[in-house]
């Protein structure tokens, strides 16, 4: 093979690669050209965060607008301080929304529902969500359940 | 108490051996910096060596795929979670199955002929000839086949994965009824760019530095016989697929835990 | 940059030898080694398989270091040179390999033209010219084309010593030209040996096993043995010699102070003596 040829064949060779690399990064992953800026945190208080990990998603009206950046404990009030990463360009959250711990599907992993308020300000870097719902927990869930039939007496 | 004396001798054997391999490694680096002058030696190498390799692992990627498609749609419909099939496949590919398998199966075919290659030059006198024509047979021979070897492997990696995330498509959505649509949606959310893609790489950017480095110095280091060289290049297969694992294992509870 | 070091050397000696020391692990190889390559000659290195000829030469260009002892070439001391001035001196020197050591990849042009690409910045036309000049010295302008695996024995290594004298060395070292070849390939190697010397003003080393042929074209020969050099003159000289071991080597013959039989224990006790199992 001449000179040539084995250069632009080298040279196909290096762009497809790095062709491969890029379709991989934007189109299997979630890399997009919008995903500049620096996301803003916000922190929510649970009681219970279930089965809710880091990087699990965060989302209003079921689209996903950020991710949870970190889980820790809050020793003050004995309760989860999770962290929530929102992306830049989802900035309009009032002050009042809720934040309630979901899960997707019947056997899917849990993620963060945010409910939007009612307030003219917004959230901002660093603002907590007062008004949170912890995640159900089978064991409670299933407490109660008997509990319930057995306040109903022995009836249908 | 001779097969313990035969194990000692031969830890120490193996030891030296890889002393040897680092002394090498240091003069191949040292030689790699020069040879960025003259890049149409590395140029060359990447054909021989990148190139050729490409339709291995194009063919392999497609199958290996396919093969998770039908693996993975069978466990994931017992749980009534086979929409999450895109997921499973491009996650094992990226994380695993992309560097790991496109390793060694580069050690197969590149490493073991850059191994012959070089082994057979030392064997006919071509490198004692060169050095006696004050031209460095590192600079020459094994320090553009080394750089190849490291910037290939990460390209044919993706390559690899790209052709199985199809594949995978190919028999999920064309043969077992996956919706297209979820297949790529489902990839999309949970495959992250930074820790499975990029990881990925970096992965298979060390998996190419080592197995480069194994197939070069063996070959260097081969006894100059033909038996020598047969040997070297098992060496290379064995040697270097064994790291390559190895390192998978360091690199993935590194990386993933 | 430190000064090259030089020795204390005769100025009509191209390569000096001096008290040299060597073995191969546990086996010694040399020991109190002297020898001297006058200028301008074809100095032959000659004994028995195993002696160590192709060592002398791997001193001379400085591939291997002797124990103790100097290698001077051109008045400079090898083993004790730096890299860079290893290299520059070696550009001075070219070695044909026994097997010819063609570089497989390229071809008979490419080769020769090897030395003069990788060290000069000459332009292509005048690389072409040089290459073709140094092919029509061997013989094989015709053959530039050709790839290494189609040339016979003999033409590759005529080629191998286009390349050798490629740059106009001052020195060329030949590792058993002789071996392998046809009666008529081996007269055009001798001659051509020879005559490269004589017209590029060289000196030349050749170690050879092959008696006719080295005495033939020698100016000056060393014979070695033993760890050192049995003996050593002019081609007449040595024919002349009464030591049995020259004798012994020059004439061939089988049984002498090399002896015929190896080491072995008494031949009626081996035979008669071991009771059956």
């Amino acid at each position: 093979m001449n000179r040539g040829a084995l250069e632009l064949t080298v040279g196909l060779f290096v762009l497809a690669g790095i062709g491969a690399l890029a379709l991989l990064a934007f189109k299997v992953g979630n890399l997009s050209a919008a995903n500049s800026g620096e996301s803003y945190r916000i922190s929510a208080r649970f009681d219970n965060i279930g089965g809710l990990t880091v990087k699990a998603p965060v989302t209003l009206a079921g689209v996903r607008i950020g991710r949870v950046s970190n889980i820790s404990i809050d020793r003050k009030y004995y309760s989860a301080l999770v962290e929530l990463s929102i992306e830049p360009k989802y900035d309009n959250l009032p002050v009042d929304t809720s934040a309630s711990i979901l899960t997707a599907g019947l056997l899917g992993a849990q993620y963060v529902g945010l409910d939007p308020g009612g307030e003219e300000t917004f959230l901002a870097n660093g603002d907590r969500i007062e008004i949170t719902q912890s995640a159900v927990v089978l064991e409670h869930l299933i407490g109660q359940l008997l509990f319930n039939r057995a306040e109903g007496g022995g009836g249908s | 108490m001779n097969s313990v004396r035969s194990l000692g001798a031969w830890v120490i054997k193996a030891i030296i051996g890889w002393g040897r391999a680092g002394l090498f490694l240091s003069h191949a680096l040292t030689a790699v910096v020069l040879v960025l002058r003259r890049f149409g030696l590395v140029v060359q190498q990447l054909f021989s060596v990148g190139v050729l390799t490409l339709v291995i692992v194009l063919v392999s990627g497609l199958f290996v795929g396919m093969v998770l498609a039908l693996q993975g749609y069978n466990t994931l419909v017992d749980f009534g979670a086979e929409s999450q099939l895109g997921l499973v496949v491009a996650l094992t590919l990226t994380r695993e199955l992309g560097p790991v398998l496109t390793a060694l199966l580069f050690a197969g075919r590149a490493g073991s002929a850059l191994t012959a290659e070089i082994g057979l030059m030392k064997a006919t006198e071509q490198l004692a000839a060169m050095e006696m024509m004050a031209v460095d047979p590192m600079e020459r021979v094994v320090a553009p086949r080394f750089l190849a070897g490291f910037l290939s492997m990460p390209l044919l990696a993706a390559m690899f994965t790209l052709v199985g995330v199809i594949g995978g498509h190919l028999v999920g959505v064309g043969l077992l009824g996956v919706d297209s649509g979820v297949y790529w949606s489902s990839m999309q959310e949970g495959v992250d760019a930074h820790a499975d893609i990029f990881n990925g790489m970096i992965k298979s950017l060390v998996f190419g530095f080592v197995v480069t480095w194994v197939a070069v110095f063996e070959g260097y280091d081969a006894t100059p016989t033909s038996e020598g060289v047969s040997r070297a290049t098992t060496r290379t297969v064995v040697g270097s697929s064994l790291a390559v694992l190895g390192l998978d294992f360091v690199l993935t509870s590194l990386m993933f835990e | 940059m430190s000064p090259v070091e030089h020795a204390n050397t005769d100025p009509a000696a191209l390569v000096e030898l001096r008290n040299v020391d060597f073995s191969f692990g546990s086996r010694p190889v040399f020991e109190n080694l002297n020898l001297t390559i006058a200028r301008g000659q074809v100095t032959a290195i000659m004994g028995p398989s195993g002696c160590g000829k192709s060592t002398l030469l791997n001193f001379v260009g400085g591939r291997l270091t002797p124990k103790s002892g100097e290698v001077t070439v051109d008045g400079t001391l090898m083993n004790t040179s730096r890299r860079k001035q290893l290299y520059a001196l070696r550009k001075r020197m070219g070695m044909l390999f026994q097997r010819s050591a063609l570089l497989t990849d390229f071809s008979v042009f490419e080769n020769v033209a090897f030395p003069i690409r990788e060290h000069t910045d000459l332009p292509e036309a005048l690389v072409t010219d040089l290459v073709l000049l140094k092919l029509q010295l061997v013989g094989l302008r015709g053959a530039r084309d050709h790839m290494p695996s189609e040339l016979s024995g003999g033409m590759a290594r005529r080629v191998a010593l286009a390349r050798a004298i490629a740059l106009d060395p001052m020195m060329v070292m030949y590792d058993e030209p002789f071996t392998g070849l046809d009666p008529i390939s081996m007269g055009v190697i001798v001659r051509l040996i020879r005559q490269v010397n004589d017209a590029l003003g060289m000196t030349s080393i050749v170690v050879t096993h092959d008696v006719r042929e080295g005495c033939s074209i020698a100016d000056y020969v060393y014979l070695i043995g033993g760890g050192n050099v049995i003996d050593h003159g002019t081609p007449e000289q040595l024919q002349n010699s009464d030591s049995p071991q020259v004798q012994q080597f020059m004439g061939g013959l089988p049984d002498g102070p090399v002896p015929y039989h190896y080491p072995a224990p008494d031949y009626l006790s081996e035979l008669f003596g071991e009771e059956p199992k």
